[in-house]
This record gives structure tokens, sequence and C-alpha cells, in this order.
């Protein structure tokens, strides 16, 4: 029989109990049961030492290589190390996958893997009744109960009694199968997590192969290790296949998603791949400045490595110095990149305001993390739109750009990179810790198909006066950007900087008329750029009531209309990429409906933007709890806005 | 941690920028821009200089690009008719730091004052010579913020009475020469505004050394603070104050040459010759690797300015960030294609069947 995750809210449909379809990795065949399944949420939560976000990620890969779809959710504490087995010290990872296309990484586990005391403790308010529980039984001792202040053993007191519980001592099954390997105990206790996901992986059919391709890649310096966690790895897939505590194994078949070539990926790469491209596609160098901050430094991390593609990483001494260099290697002419957060964007706004007034090419990236000051490190928000849009003294105008998915950071960084070369200006591209570390499944993208992005440097004099001058504020009628007159260009040596200019010659100009002309022309620059439509997704056609989003909030919006639309009621769902400058149809369809809803992880940032700008009333739904939107949330919310328009 | 020696040459300051035979003056290097700073500014002099030893590099003038950030000295770029950044303040390091990294074939210069430099923008400074990016770095230090009118600077004497130090600064000041040697700064030199024959000298030395080079310069602020450095320039207290240094001779100053500087410990103190013996007469070793000496001579001169050593108190060679960068970006193109398909497809990827 085919159900909807293990007891899920999805159409179910019917069928006959399958058996599994033979042989999987290297293993034996299996003997037990299967059941398919068309989803599945699994979370994995342990200690931060435990090595849960690796567990998952293998998982994902296994998930991805099989033809799932997937979304995944990291949940991390800002602690590198917390103490071991406390609350604050535990991580988790979700994982959603599916024989259909997914939006979200699941509003509940339906399987929760809890490591310790504390993972279950943290954990267990997600786990649906009836939910499946593994349990690390070895953790659970008096010691540990007590540092999280449970006064009896879960195992044994009966508060566990609505769930499918499985007790395995993971930590003595792993040490006793390392035992003839010569690791130390502690050594071969570590590889608990390998246990783990073996028998994850036969519970769910998963091939072996590359799991133990990875482990063998990942401790190629030290076999023994390599070797030890492949062992521990197959102790606890045929831990599975063996006890009688699983009777069954549960089947996801892959997912019908558009052909071709996908892989899997995170935000973070989405994004440094989509700089690298820019590069390519721009013939330009890039240069990234940058200072680390979570959650953007694996952005720094990544493009490190891809130096063969022209690419410079300059780790500055601060956030400020870091945009200053991305900003002088722009001056020479090459793309310059900064990456951060929101606390280094307050740090960089003073050369942000730079970069309005010299008109260079900047593309400033935040991954948004939960604020304000330091925040919730490692927590996902989007608070910083109201910073992008206005945090800057003067009239400062800066195009803003959001990636909706992990993979669209790809996209919208090349998009981004189009802005900021073709109106010389910096550019605001906001991700977040969502997205960031959260994957998907990426379909390769036609390196034919992608933009291209080269602009031609100024070459020659261009005053209109014939005086044979350079003029470098003398813009482009069309985009109104001005020429990018790089160093070395002879006969064109000009003096820039953040002095107000006059109109044209580009010299220091105080006079009142031309800085309100000056004023007024950055603003139109901005204003002008070219956006596409807006597009609105409303299968029915009818729909009466709108939903805008922005951002990483784009797959619980369009999760929970799914909802609303297979419960029979219309519903529209439009998201929006550029907020800066917005659509130009964007007026009109927000005139469409009878009421927009405008879900978002902050106060109602661009629900303020739109009254003040569409003079629409719309309906501000937020949560700012550092964590993203569950799609049953918003269906109980959309179904309210519904319920009273058609009162 | 593993380091790899990159092996690099030593190259001199300006290498790698594209030189001109076309004949060059300070009127080549003069912008059209109208000077804007105070009648009597020693920033004039500085100004003068630098127009007039530019054109000896024989380099482009296209190719020259001085950056500079916020205050009275960092008009400077508006002045010259090369390429200019006035950026904002305190973090002209940075983005000539950018520049320089991105472009071998720039002669990056930074204009900057000692609120600029010390204050708003110590951060960069000793960063940026820490790194030994390929800068030249111009510190005007006239001990005082110009441009904001007249509140006290980091290297303002303490106990100064200023607008906003009414009753007398209470911070004690930095040497600028000392704390760039403490970051290990690989160039740095003092000159005077009025002195244009060793200003000239220094910042010869200066473009032609490979790395970070400072230079302080003595500048006078005739409206907030004239005079601050008067006790140099006056006929027989010059001699007595003034310590010059030159590479290779023993350091000996005074009207008659009668004090000399010589080692007491872990210092270096100045002594009458004629009481230690002309033997015991430190001579000038800029290239000394291990900068303690250096900043012995730094030490010499007080916030009153007792005892000024002006000159090349260091210059050593050591790889330059920039140098060093370019070098991976090279060796990584060199050794692996920058095919893009490959990069996005990775190790992992799975067909969809159509």
């Amino acid at each position: 029989m085919t159900v909807t995750g293990h007891g899920g809210d999805g159409p179910a449909g019917n069928g006959a109990a399958a058996l599994p379809d033979g042989v999987q990795g290297g293993l034996p065949p299996r003997s037990k049961e299967a059941h398919k399944l068309d989803r599945v949420v699994i979370r994995f939560a342990g200690d931060s030492g435990d090595g849960m976000q690796l567990t998952g990620d293998r998982f994902t890969s296994e998930a991805a290589a099989f033809g799932n779809d997937l979304a995944t959710l990291p949940n991390f504490p800002a602690e590198i190390r917390a103490p071991a087995g406390t609350l604050p010290g535990v991580s988790s990872f979700q994982l959603h996958f599916a024989d259909y296309d997914i939006l979200t990484p699941g509003d509940r586990p339906d399987v929760l893997v809890a490591m310790n005391p504390a993972a279950l403790k943290a954990n267990i308010r997600d786990l649906p009744q009836g939910g499946i529980l593994i349990l690390n039984t070895d953790e659970f001792t008096k010691r540990n109960l007590t540092k999280v202040g449970y006064s009896s053993n879960p195992l044994e007191d009966g508060s566990l009694g609505g769930f499918q519980v499985h007790e395995v001592a993971m930590a003595t099954l792993t040490r006793g199968a390392l035992e003839e390997t010569g690791l130390s105990k502690k050594d071969a206790e570590r590889a608990k997590n390998m246990f783990a996901l073996g028998l994850l992986s036969w519970m769910y059919n998963r091939s072996t192969e590359g799991t133990e391709r990875f482990l063998r890649e990942k401790f190629r310096r030290r076999p023994e290790i390599a070797e030890a966690n492949v062992l521990a790895f197959r102790t606890g897939w045929n831990y599975g296949e063996t006890t009688e505590a699983f009777g069954v194994t549960y089947e996801v078949a892959p997912a019908k998603l558009p052909p071709g070539t996908y892989r899997q990926i995170t935000g973070n790469l989405a994004l440094a791949y989509g700089i690298v491209a820019a590069g390519q596609r721009s013939g330009l160098d890039v240069f990234l400045g940058t200072y680390p901050i979570t959650p953007a430094s694996d952005v720094l991390h990544e493009l490190s490595k891809h130096k063969n593609f022209g690419v410079t990483t300059f780790q500055a001494e601060d956030e400020i110095a870091g945009i200053g260099a991305a900003l002088g290697a722009s001056y020479g002419g090459a793309l310059g990149v900064t990456t951060t957060s929101g606390p280094g964007i307050a740090l960089k706004s003073e050369t942000i305001g730079l970069a309005v007034m010299t008109e260079l090419p900047l593309l400033i990236c935040d991954i948004q993390r939960g604020g304000p000051s330091t925040g919730l490190p490692t927590k996902t928000e989007q608070a910083d739109l109201l910073q992008a849009m206005y945090g800057r003294n003067g009239e400062a105008p800066v195009p803003v750009l959001a990636p909706s998915s992990p993979a669209d950071c790809f996209d919208v960084a090349l998009d981004a990179a189009r802005i900021a070369l073709t109106y010389r200006t910096p550019v605001l591209l906001l991700s977040d810790g969502y997205i960031a570390n959260g994957s998907e499944p990426w379909l390769l993208p036609d390196l034919a198909e992608l933009p291209d992005l080269r602009v031609p440097f100024a070459s020659e004099a261009n005053a209109p006066d014939g005086s044979g001058e350079f003029w470098p504020y003398l813009r482009d009628p069309e985009t109104l950007a001005r020429p990018w007159a790089v160093p070395g260009t002879p006969g064109l040596e000009h003096r820039i900087g953040g002095l107000e200019k006059s109109d044209g010659r580009g010299d220091i100009s105080y006079d009142p008329d031309n800085h309100d002309r000056m004023v007024r022309i950055r603003q139109a620059k901005i204003d002008g750029i070219t956006v596409p439509d807006l597009e609105v997704d409303d299968p029915s056609g009818v729909a009466d009531v709108l939903v805008l989003g922005w951002g990483s909030t784009f797959g619980p919006i369009g999760a929970a209309c799914r909802r609303v639309r297979a419960a029979g009621t219309p519903i529209a769902q439009a998201h929006l990429r550029h907020l800066n400058p917005m659509p130009s149809n964007l007026g009109d369809v927000l005139g469409r409906y009878r009421r927009v809803v405008v879900p978002e992880m902050n106060l109602g940032q661009l629900a303020t933007l739109l009254r003040a700008r569409y003079l629409v009333d719309v309906v501000s739904h937020t949560k700012v709890a550092g964590l993203p939107f569950k799609a049953e949330e918003l269906q109980m919310v959309f179904d309210q806005v519904l319920q009273e328009v058609h009162a | 941690m593993t380091t790899v020696d990159l092996g690099l040459p030593s190259i001199g300051g300006t290498a790698g920028v594209p030189t001109t035979d076309e004949k060059q003056t300070a009127k080549s290097f003069t912008s059209d821009q109208e000077v804007r700073w105070c009648p009597g500014c020693g920033d004039y002099a500085v100004l003068a200089a630098v127009r007039s030893f530019l054109p000896e590099l024989r380099l482009k003038r296209e190719n020259t690009v001085f950056v500079s950030g916020i205050g009275c000295s960092s008009r400077f770029p508006y002045y010259l008719n090369t390429y200019g950044v006035h950026s904002i303040h305190g973090r002209a390091p940075a983005i000539a730091t950018g520049l320089a990294t991105s472009r071998s074939d720039l002669s990056v210069w930074v204009v900057t004052g000692d609120g600029d430099a010390l204050s708003i923008g110590g951060n960069h400074l000793i960063h940026t010579l820490r790194r030994n990016v390929n800068l030249k770095i111009l510190l005007f230090n006239n001990r005082i913020y110009g441009l904001t009118k007249g509140q006290y600077s980091p290297t303002s004497e303490q106990g100064k009475v200023t607008k906003s130090t009414p009753v007398g600064s209470l911070d004690h000041p930095f040497n600028p020469v000392s704390l760039a040697l403490g970051a290990e700064a690989t160039f740095v030199a003092r000159a005077m505004d009025s002195d244009r024959k060793q200003l000239t000298e220094v910042l010869r030395a200066a473009a032609e050394h490979r790395g970070s080079a400072l230079v302080e310069i003595y500048q006078n602020c005739p409206i907030f603070n004239d005079g601050a450095f008067d006790v140099l320039k006056e006929p027989g207290e010059r001699e007595r104050r003034i310590v010059p240094l030159r590479d290779g001779e023993p350091i000996r100053f005074g009207p008659e040459g009668e004090f000399g500087v010589v080692q007491d410990g872990f210092e270096l103190r100045v002594r009458r010759v004629s009481e230690v013996g002309e033997d015991a007469v430190v001579v000038h070793d800029a290239s000394r690797t291990d900068p303690g000496y250096a900043f012995a001579l730094s030490r010499l001169g007080g916030q009153d300015l007792e005892h000024t050593p002006t000159g090349i108190f260091r210059s050593v060679s050591r790889p330059t960030y920039d140098d060093l960068a370019r070098e991976q970006v090279r060796q990584a193109q060199e050794s692996r294609p920058a095919d893009l398909a490959a990069l996005l497809r990775g190790n992992d990827t799975w067909q969809v069947p159509g």
C-alpha cells in the first residue's frame, strides 16, 4: 500500500504490499516486507559533536542520487561545542524526500532519530503521535537524564507510549563491531552516527555504495578510520535486516521531475557557483573581499577553491575592509563581490554609499540571520529588507534581489551581477540561513543559455562639447549608467569619490540645483532597471486572494497554497525576486485581488513597502522564530483570510 | 598547517607598471582642479614635491592611481592628473588593497592623515602593513584635525588644548613610525614638508620598494596647529633635534656633529660623541631583518620632538600580499582549466529521463 508519509496528510493511494526491488548496494538481498511511501521526513538529532549534519548530508546525497525530490533543514547551535549532552548543544538535520516535487523540508518529522536525552527532549514535541522514534539507549543514563531535567527515564515511564519506539544501543553495538579494529573505545564510539545512518539506509532501501565511497574518500589519509566508519555503517544496516525489532522497510520511489541532469545543492554553494559563472559570463576576474561571519562564510570557503576561474578571495581584517577591497577591485575593472550577514551590512553601509556615489558595480550578498545585533547567528530570518533598502545616509538607492530557494541562488547571483555591471551600481542580494544551508535537487543549467554579462569599459573621450575631455558622469541615455573607465586607460584619467559631482563632468560640486538633480538621477537609474514582470500562479484562474512573498518563504507558501487548493479553494501565489525596483506590473497584480496576504519572517517589512508604495492594505502575517514557516500554519492563515473574504 | 613557498624573485616597486618615453613634467601631473587648501598649508609643499617627483618614475600617467580617505590631505588626488579615488574616512588602505591586488600594472599610492590613518583607519593601516601590499602610503601628520576645525588627533601631544579638549587632552599619542614598525612594515620613513630634498629622496626610495611603504610627513597646519614643527625648522634648534638617518653612515647630528646615537642595553640613546668615542656610534642599517633596531630608533623622539630621526628607518624585502595572491591565481589557472560545466556538475549527478 502506498501511504503518504508514515500516516501523513497527503492524498493516499491504493496498492498491494510490494517486495523490495532487489539488491541494494553491495549488501545481501533483504528479506523483509517493504511499504511504499510517497514522502518521508526524517530528523536526525544529537549532540553537536555527534556528527548529525554529516549524517543528514549523507542520507540526503543518497536520496538525491536515487532520484527523490528533497529539501533539507539543518538546525544547529551557534556554539561550536556546547557542553556535551545539554539542550543548547543539540544539533539536528531534517530531510524531506518524496516521489513528487516538494517545496519544504517538512513541518514535522515522521521519523526522529535521537542520539541522547537532550536530543529527545528538544525534538519530541515535533514528532506526531504514531511517529517512529529511534533512540540511542546508551546515552540514557541517570546522569544524562538529570542534565536535561528528566526526573524519570522516558524509556521506562510510559511517556513515549504514543510513538513507535525503537530502542537501540548504538554505541555498544558500534563498539562491539569495531572491537577487532584496534581503535580506542572512544574512537570506535564516534562512528555511532554511521551506525544510525546504516540503520536508516536499510529502513528506506537506500543504496550503500555511495556512502561507503564517500567515507573512504573523506578519510583517505586515515584508512583505519574510513574502514571503521564503513563497518559501523554496515553494522547499522545489518542490525535492521537481522533483528526482529524492525519488521518492515519503506520505499520512496524516484520523483517525476523535469528531465535532465540533476545534482543536490545548498544555497551557499549555488551562490558561490553563481558568482563564478558571473565572472565567466562577464569575462571579468572576480574579486571577493570579505570577513568570516555565520552563515555566509561557506561562500568564502567555496570561492577560495576556484582560483582557476580567475577568482581572488581576500579575507580582510574586518567587514569594512572586505567591501572596501571589493570596491577597489571593481574600480580596477574586476567584478567586486562581498559576502556577509546582517551585522556585516551595518558595518559596510558607508562603503555601499560610496559605491552608490561613485557608481561602480559591486555585488553585496547578505545571508540573513536572526537579529538584531548578534541575534541568532545560526538561525534564519528575513529582517534585513528595510536595511537593504534604506540603511544608508542620504538618498542612496540600491537594487535588492532575493533568491527563493537554494538552487535559485545561482540564477539570482547572475541576475544581480547583470544589474551591477549594466547599471554600474552596488546590488544587494538577500539570501538567508534557511536556503543558505538547506539543499534541494538542481536541474543543471544549459551553459549556452546563461545570460551574456559582458559590458564594455570606456576607452575614449566623450565630452559632448568636443573638447576631447573625458566626463566620468556622462550617462548612457538608455540605462543612465556612467562610463566604467578603469585605470590604465590613456586619456581618461579622472578623479571620483564620495563628494557630490557635477552632472556630466563629474567635478566636485556643491551647487544646490546640481545636487537635487544628481539625487534624482541616481534614483531614476535604479527605478529604471529592467526587471521581469511578476508572474502569478493560480491554476484555477479565479482566485480572489493572493499570497505574495519574497525570499526563502517561497517553499512553505507554495506548500500551503497546494493544501488550500487540494481542499477545493482557489488561491493565487506570487513571489518577488526583485524587491528594488519592484516589477512594473506589481501594482496591477495587487489591484486584481480582493485580499493580499504577505507572510514574512520579520515584523512586516515588505508589507510596509507595499502599503507605502501601492496604498494596498495587505494582510501581513509574520513570524520571527528563527525557523522557516510551516506549511500547516500558513494554510491556517490562508484559510482564515479566505473565510473572511468569502463570508 | 602547511605553507607554500612561492619563491618569488625580488623585484622593484614599480615592476609590471608600463613605462613611457614621453616627456613628463610636474605640469603633466597637474589636474585642472583649483587647489583648495588654506594659504600656507604644508600640503602645498608636499603636492609640489610629488608632482615634480612623479615624472622621475617614467610610468604611464594612466597607470598611476592615488587613493585617499577623508581629511584635508585626502583632497590630494583631485590635484593630480592621474586616476584617483577620494574615498571614505580611514578606508583608503582597504580600497587600495583591492585595487593593487587585482591590478599588477598599477602604481598605487595612498594619501592619508594622522586622524584618517591612525584613528578611524588604524585597523586597515596595520593590516595593510603586515600584509605588505605594494602600496605607497603618504601619512601627512599635522597632529590635529583640520577639516573638522581643530580637535586633537591621535598624534597630538598629551595635554593639548583644542576645541574638544579645553582643559587639555588626556590621550597618549601614537608615534606613527613606531606603530608601523610594530606592524612589521617593510619600509618606514619620515620626512618634513619643508625639506623638499629629503622628501623627494624618501619618495624615490618608497616608490622603488616592493611592498608597503609608509612615509610619515610632518606637515604644518597654519590654521589649527600652526608652528607644530617649528622647533624642527629653526636654525640652531633644527640641528640639535633632527637626527638624519643615512644608510651605512654613523648616526651623528648637532650643529657640530657632536651628538651620536649609541646602543645602551636594549635601547638606543643620544650621547656626546666626545664622551663615548666614535666607535660607539651606531652605523645606520635600514635593512636589518628584525624591526627591533628601527623601533629603537623611532623611540629616540618623544611627543616633545626633542630628538627626531628623519629619513628611512627600515627597508627590507619580504614577498608582497598582492604578488602572492596573483601567483596563487596564476598557478591555479595553469594547473586546472576553468571548466564551468564540470564545476557545476560536481561529483554526484543523476538523470531524470524525459
